[in-house]
């Protein structure tokens, strides 16, 4: 690829996400709550979420073949750091009723004295970021052991280790710092997040989950396609290659394994910040394989598949297969039939016919601008054959 | 004229498998900008001496010297002291054994007997692959295009070399998508790409036909003058080792049997029983 294609590719990307975003604050203004059409916001701000938590495993799945289904248990430690880090001292001895809060430092607090609101959302940016760092950390001590282990035996060891995060999380001895099986609450969350200019108050709710999201995809769409990347994808295709052409395997699996869960720490936080509560309860395996789907539904190996992986799968079981589950479906009423876990068996009747009719996922390796490039291709291979 | 550099030496080798001695005994040198072939029969421990000194398998016992410094040694301890049916098991102390990534940063690059490309990469990747062990940059200024230079650098490196090679028309194929015989081209850009001292070919020849062969024989001898390095090579197919190799060695059940110029060798009794009577008559008919 030549330079100035390159480069005029980026903006052209950066217009786009910008475009996005503008977009996103417009709707957030205009979707009122009570609107039919409110279930977008949610769909947008559940699903950058997902998004951001499928692309991180599709670097470590995807892109470095690592079979690790450990995702739930960073973003569990990524959502409980950014809760206990931004819960105001007002609140914290309501929100620790039965235990002694350890931990008596807010950010946004510590910020906001001195530099008001602009020292709350570094408040908010700096306990997101110490999320991805604990949850990288995390992954640093647990891929050491494990990250010798190979494919279905690497994935059983990760859930394992999610499964010991979670249950430790939950320990009442760790009360005082994680609040044990009790829930948290009343820190910075994501419907608080305003933009007032004089008299105006802009909404950023749905904002700010898609800012999050869309950096951090960014992120990792540069490390892929960075050196580093071509060397997690080598390791994928072929580890003795990889490692006889220089490319130590132990370091670059492990970099692979913390920038995933890094990310995947994020995504922790901001769901915290989008549901509002963080709960060990509902970090259970069962969100790494509904992550694992997207990821599959997307195409392994894709980041734009991922994304559009998630967004469906999120619009689906939130929105538009809802009335399966209330007793009304496209017209159809029929409470007898429709109602509640009938939407699960006709989204399993869905993903079966996805694996089966489209075994590579929506995009299979191909990212979005690939559809827009691929088309003149053959044309040039009839005419050299 | 001065002593020429040794660049490989391996001395005293010995690879145990359990009850079989694949590689018994082996010593061997290769010096500077030589060519020097490894040949025996199927079986003899060509592709097991190769593993070893690439870092693959650690050596039940000897050393292996690269660029005049000992870069593997091992000898029979543990569970491996009573198994142990080779020679020479006092000689050594140490245990050094390297992974191959750190041989090929030392500037050790092989090629592979099946070859193991890059499948899902194009031709061009593949090759760019091979200067990640060159890089100055960490995870972070590589995704920040901190190494934007060094990046450069690299790929107009890659061209260059696939212009060398004669690749540059399928710059952007898949490396799968190729004929068989510009794979194994490929698989030795790639190893090129490292900046070898020592080029190691497993078979380059395998599966090819004359025609291909002769035309592999004059690229080997192009690469061995043009990017000065020198090349430890295992083949069955003799027109090539005996056009271009300077010395030869001969493995027969992991026991070296002979060494020598191609002319020592084509008359060497031992190697015509155990291994080239077989070349004689394909030759002939």
């Amino acid at each position: 690829m030549t330079e100035t294609k390159s480069r005029r590719a980026s903006w052209l990307a950066l217009l786009l996400i910008l475009l996005f975003w503008a977009a996103v604050i417009l709707l957030d203004q205009i979707i009122k709550p009570t609107d039919k059409l409110y279930m977008l916001l949610t769909v947008l701000q559940k699903g950058s979420v997902y998004a951001l938590a499928a692309v991180s495993m599709n670097l470590l799945n995807g892109y470095t073949g690592l079979f690790s289904l450990g995702h739930a248990g960073f973003m569990l430690v990524g959502a409980y750091t950014y809760a206990i880090f931004t819960i105001p001292s007002t609140a914290r001895d309501t929100v620790y009723q039965y235990y002694n809060a350890a931990i008596r430092v807010s950010f946004p607090e510590i910020f906001s004295g001195a530099l008001g609101g602009f020292g709350t959302v570094l408040g908010v940016a700096l306990a997101v970021i110490l999320a991805g760092l604990m949850a990288a950390i995390l992954a640093y001590l647990i891929g050491l052991p494990v990250l010798r282990l190979k494919s279905d035996y690497l994935a059983i060891a990760t859930l394992g280790f999610a499964e010991i995060v979670r249950a430790v999380f939950q320990w009442s001895k760790l009360g005082p710092i994680t609040n044990g099986s009790n829930l948290l609450k009343s820190f910075a969350r994501t419907s608080t997040f305003k933009l007032s200019i004089g008299e105006m108050s802009i909404s950023l709710s749905t904002f700010v989950p898609v800012l999050i999201a869309t950096l951090s995809i960014t992120v990792i769409v540069l490390i892929v396609n960075s050196t580093y990347g071509r060397a997690f994808k080598a390791i994928r295709d072929d580890e003795v290659a990889a490692e006889a052409m220089g490319i130590n395997l132990a370091r670059h699996k492990m970099l692979s394994f913390v920038t995933s869960s890094f990310f995947a720490g994020v995504a922790g936080a901001t769901m915290a910040m989008v549901l509002s509560i963080a709960q060990a309860n509902n970090f259970k395996s069962a969100m790494t394989y509904e992550i694992l789907l997207m990821v599959v539904l997307g195409g392994i190996g894709s980041i734009s598949g991922s994304v559009m992986g998630s967004m469906l799968f999120v619009a689906a079981s939130e929105w538009w297969l809802r009335g399966l589950d209330s007793g009304r479906f496209l017209g159809i009423n029929a409470p007898g039939v429709f109602r509640n876990g009938f939407r699960l068996v006709v989204f399993s009747v869905v993903i079966m016919i996805v694996v089966l009719f489209f075994r590579k996922g929506i995009m299979g390796e191909r990212e979005l601008p690939d559809l827009f490039r691929k088309r003149k291709k053959p044309a040039v291979k009839e005419a050299t054959e | 004229m001065s002593e020429k550099r040794q660049i490989l030496k391996v001395e005293n080798v010995t690879m145990q498998f359990g009850g079989v001695v694949a590689v018994n005994d082996l010593n061997l040198e290769v010096e500077e900008g030589e060519i020097v072939a490894i040949i025996g029969p199927n079986g003899a421990g060509k592709t097991t001496a190769f593993n070893v000194i690439t870092g693959v398998y650690a050596p039940s016992n000897g050393r292996v010297y690269f660029d005049e410094k000992c870069v593997v040694e091992n000898h029979p301890h543990g569970k491996q002291k009573k198994l142990y049916m080779g020679e020479n098991a006092d000689a050594y102390s140490r245990v050094l054994e390297p992974t191959p990534d750190q041989l090929t940063k030392l500037g050790m690059a092989r090629t592979f007997q099946n070859i193991r490309l890059w499948k899902s990469m194009t031709v061009f990747d593949n090759v760019l692959i091979a200067k990640h062990l060159h890089r100055s940059s960490n995870l972070f200024t590589a995704a920040f295009r901190g190494n934007r230079k060094e990046e450069q650098r690299q790929r107009q490196e890659v061209d260059e070399l696939l212009e060398v090679v004669g690749l540059t028309d399928v710059r952007d194929e898949l490396a799968t998508s190729l004929p068989y015989g510009k794979q194994r081209r490929l698989e030795i850009a790639r190893a090129l790409a490292a900046n070898p001292k020592l080029l190691l070919l497993d078979e380059p020849a395998a599966g090819m036909n004359p025609q291909e062969t002769q035309e592999l024989t004059r690229f080997i001898g192009e690469i061995r003058d043009r990017f000065q390095v020198t090349i430890l090579l295992i083949e069955h197919h003799m027109d090539l080792v005996m056009d271009i190799s300077d010395r030869i060695y001969v493995l027969d059940f992991g026991k070296l049997i002979a060494q020598g110029t191609p002319a020592e060798i084509q008359s060497n009794e031992k190697v015509i029983d155990a291994y080239l009577g077989v070349v004689d008559d394909a030759e002939n008919t």
